[in-house]
């Protein structure tokens, strides 16, 4: 029997760490070969981690939301065979495991022998004094494990809740009825843990006289993978990019029945036209002509990377949170090809299979809430872009012809742009050329 | 006057309706209180606080005049004297300090004050009658703490020797002979006072017993003092109005009798103040004489409320006190229901009872099957060395689960009992807790401990 040590792969260019967001595989399991024992999660994508042996799963290095340094250890298996670890590396073991049981240890200082150690940093960053294991935990948090309440009424018929005037308050606060609480205290007396252990249970509460009821529960929601990532990358986005957001009517009664008519006509086995296709090619073709906006700008080098692709990022909402997967070189590909390519994007994202391909290398985004869309959002450049398009809803309204009102199919473009390097002017002209082109959708088509 | 709009009008500034006001203050609701009278109500001007200052004077007398014969613990002094004007002047000292720091109260709280007598108009507006004319309120929510007063004999009406508890207390000498028709704890307490002043006090009661609101086991102790003191106190015996040199009365086997007296104080309850502000104009609901409310001190009328003797028994200053907090915070939308265990009930007799919670016989009644014991002060050591050896503590509980279900004491000092004995019942107590729980030694207190360990059968010191 020997031990096999996994650590956790170079999960894609240039990523130095990643979160660990689920485990597969939990201690005592067995596990064959190639089964996949944990997920992490990059800036842009999932990674599972299969096994490359067979064993049994005897340690992991950390818990879900810890951040671990690329080739640190991720988890030993016991496994028929000598296994892979050296002598040099039983020092290893020994630091890593305390250095889990005493959470916060900085990243590459820590444990000798040649890993390096493993790089845990706690989520909650807490400072290393903290980390004396024998401090006892804060009276507050000290659970007498309440008896739940046994099955039935949790005192005989007509008999009063006996609570203290603290908990009788702190039960009317929060809408409790007291005579549906079990008092675990001498003469069933009614304790605060008690009341602890109604809430946990998820007990019922009403308002007394038919009134509102104050609430003064707080759910802790840990930030964690997806929305973890979002988070930091929406604070990067607003603080570095100087936002400018431009805002202009598009009629797109023209491009409305150019899509029906295709759409009614299509081939068999061809994904359905939206919107979206026509204004891809649209953008792909307004950024020909003005090559500052599709471009990444690395504001610490000082310089636009101005790209010849149009990798245009579309963002999608999925159930773990905004997702932005990206079709690749828009201006090769055909409206058709472009429909079946956001159909297959935004499916592969909300089934949580897009690869970090598909969700890295944009140039600039679209973003799109469809009937939800509202009338003008301000929409957050997907950093270091410098443009990002977004859709509003469509309806139909009365427009002034010069002779008569008509109805008309009008929806608006809310735009913004990293002011820092794309000007109010180029701004304007990009979203008059999205708006020529969309009113006059053969344009799209003719150069 | 240009008319006045606010969240909360509070008509009375007795305990129920100024601690309403000052509660509703702190949780920033704009809050005006109408009193016709200084701050204080019942409570601080003729009951409670000026009555104590009486009986401590009194005491204080007894005290001297026990000297003056000489006594056991080696103290003797000269015969004494009482200025009774004098007790009065410092009596009110008290209560004007008293008073004032109400007001002051108010005032810091940001609680508007208008002197007056208010009327209600509607459910929603009062008018108060004021030095510099009437004023109109509108509020939101009304609050009547209107409080109550003496019960007048239509045979015995207040005026020159006949007089209610008010006038006793601002007396300018000791009555030479005291007629007392009512011996309830206000009477007792009145009557034992003057008697250590110096009056020959007789009580006159129609009922079989004193303190009908206790049991004979409490009562005793001071029946004995009263005895001790030269009270006499007559039973089942009918006051029948007021003769020239004293109280006609009719004795239980029918006889008319005339006792010498050259006051007669007529203490045979309170009635609340249901009249005289335009209850007419509202659609109030009455529980008897009272006024009804419901768990959360609402009338029958929305937006209207009602806290204090005008509300019912007990007519206590410290139930009106909770329930006009109580009514500011559910004014101010916080979810409160009237939900307290017990009451305490103090009567400053000499010795002094209290009792919170259920009587046993109370207990017994409401369907428990109850233990009780009592711990004699006679084996107290604290009690002992401050003579005061007569009375006990006596606890109720459940037999099944050792809930106490109500704490009596009977004792010099024993008042400030009050305080344990409520906050055990309120917190829910088991004998097990009081048994368990260290009083300090030598205090009176350790009877309670004691009563406990006894009901649960292992008293240590008897």
């Amino acid at each position: 029997m020997g031990e096999h040590i996994i650590k956790l792969p170079d999960v894609g260019e240039g990523v130095a760490e990643a979160e660990l967001v689920e485990w597969m595989a939990a201690i005592g399991a067995n596990v064959r070969e190639d089964e996949v024992l944990a997920a992490v999660m990059t800036d842009k994508a999932t990674v599972e981690i299969p096994s490359p042996v067979e064993g049994k799963v005897i340690w992991q290095a950390a818990k879900v939301g810890d951040i671990l340094a690329v080739g640190s250890p991720l988890i030993r298996l016991e496994v028929d065979g000598p296994g892979n670890v050296k002598s040099g590396e039983v020092v290893e073991e020994t630091a890593t495991t305390e250095a889990t049981s005493s959470s916060p240890v900085h990243g590459g200082g820590g444990a000798e022998g040649d890993g390096g150690g493993v790089a845990i940093k706690a989520n909650g960053q807490k400072p290393p004094q903290s980390a004396t294991p024998t401090a006892p935990p804060p009276v507050g948090e000290q659970k007498t494990v309440p008896t739940p309440s046994p099955s039935g009424a949790p005192r005989a018929e007509g008999d009063k809740p006996l609570a203290s005037p603290a908990v009788r308050k702190r039960a009317a606060d929060a809408g409790i009825d007291l005579r549906r609480v079990h008092g675990a205290g001498p003469a069933g007396r009614i304790s605060n843990a008690d009341l602890d252990a109604y809430f946990e249970s998820g007990g019922e509460t009403q308002a007394r006289g038919g009134g509102y009821v104050r609430k003064t529960g707080v759910t802790d929601v840990p930030m964690l993978g997806l929305r973890r990532k979002i988070a930091e990358k929406m604070a990067t986005a607003k603080s570095r990019i100087a936002h400018i957001t431009y805002v202009e009517e598009i009629d797109m009664t023209a491009l409305e029945e150019l899509r029906g008519q295709l759409n009614a006509t299509r081939k068999e086995g061809r994904a359905k036209l939206t919107v979206l296709p026509f204004l891809m090619r649209a953008i792909a073709k307004a950024v020909a002509e003005q090559p500052q906006i599709n471009a990444i700008y690395d504001d610490e080098a000082g310089i636009v990377h101005q790209h010849g692709g149009v990798h245009i990022g579309v963002a999608a909402q999925t159930p773990g949170g905004l997702m932005v997967p990206v079709a690749h070189h828009v201006e090769a590909r055909d409206l058709w090809d472009c429909a079946a390519e956001v159909t297959r994007l935004s499916e592969a994202a909300r089934s949580g299979k897009a690869t970090r391909e598909e969700l890295s290398g944009s140039t600039i985004t679209i973003t799109s809430l469809g009937a939800m869309g509202g009338i003008v959002t301000t929409p957050v450049i997907n950093h270091p872009e410098v443009a990002i398009v977004g859709v509003n809803k469509m309806q139909v309204l009365a427009k002034w012809d010069g002779q008569e009102f008509s109805p008309r199919k009008v929806m608006n473009l809310s735009s913004s742009f990293d002011h820092r390097v794309i000007d109010g002017w180029d701004a304007a002209v990009f979203v008059q050329r999205l708006k020529e082109l969309l009113e006059n959708p053969a344009m799209i088509f003719i150069d | 006057m240009p008319i006045i709009d606010c969240k909360l009008l509070v008509i009375g500034a007795g305990p129920g309706g100024y601690v309403a006001a000052i509660r509703a203050g702190q949780l920033g609701l704009d809050t005006v209180i109408v009193e016709a009278a200084a701050h204080g109500g019942t409570c601080l001007n003729v009951g409670c606080i000026p009555s104590k200052a009486i009986i401590h004077v009194a005491d204080e007398f007894e005290k001297a005049t026990h000297f003056a014969a000489g006594s056991p613990i080696g103290v003797k002094v000269a015969k004494p004297e009482i200025d009774l004007k004098k007790s009065v002047v410092w009596k009110d000292g008290i209560v004007k300090r008293l008073t004032g720091g109400v007001s002051g109260l108010l005032k810091k709280n940001k609680v508007r004050t208008i002197s007056g007598w208010a009327t209600f108009i509607d459910g929603r507006t009062v008018e108060v009658r004021t030095e510099d004319g009437v004023q109109t309120i509108r509020a939101e929510n009304i609050i009547i703490a209107t409080g109550s007063a003496p019960v007048e004999l239509p045979f015995l009406p207040f005026g020159g020797n006949i007089i209610s508890s008010t006038e006793a207390l601002d007396l300018e000498a000791p009555p030479k002979a005291l007629a007392i028709v009512g011996a309830g704890y206000i009477g007792l307490e009145l009557g034992i006072a003057f008697a250590k002043l110096g009056s020959k006090v007789t009580v006159v009661e129609a009922l079989d017993r004193i303190l009908p609101l206790y049991d004979k086991a409490l009562t005793r102790p001071v029946a004995k003092k009263m005895k001790a003191l030269g009270i006499n106190v007559m039973l089942g015996v009918k006051a029948k109005g007021a003769g020239k040199t004293g109280l006609q009365i009719e004795t239980a086997d029918g006889k008319a009798e005339t006792i010498k007296a050259d006051k007669i104080l007529v203490t045979v309850g309170r009635s609340p103040l249901t009249e005289g502000w335009g209850r007419d104009n509202l659609v109030l609901d009455m529980d008897g004489r009272f006024l009804k409310i419901d768990e959360q001190c609402r009338t029958s009328m929305s937006g209207i409320y009602a806290i204090g003797d005008v509300t019912g028994e007990p007519m206590l200053a410290h139930r009106a006190m909770a329930q006009g907090e109580m009514v500011a915070e559910i004014i101010a939308g916080e979810n409160r229901v009237w939900d307290k265990v017990a009451i305490a009930a103090v009567c400053f007799t000499d010795p002094e009872i209290v009792s919170a919670g259920l009587l046993p016989d109370e207990a017994s009644e409401a369907g428990y099957e109850i233990i009780t014991q009592s711990f004699p002060f006679a084996a107290n050591g604290r009690a002992m060395t401050m003579e005061s050896e007569d009375g006990f503590v006596r606890i109720v509980a459940r037999a099944d689960n050792h809930l106490v279900l109500g704490i009596q004491a009977v004792g010099g000092g024993v008042s400030e009992l009050a305080a344990t004995f409520g906050l055990a019942l309120e917190m829910g107590a088991a004998l097990e807790d009081i048994a368990g729980t260290i009083h300090a030694h030598p205090t009176q207190g350790e009877a309670f401990q004691e009563a406990a360990l006894r009901t649960l059968g292992r008293a240590l010191h008897i």
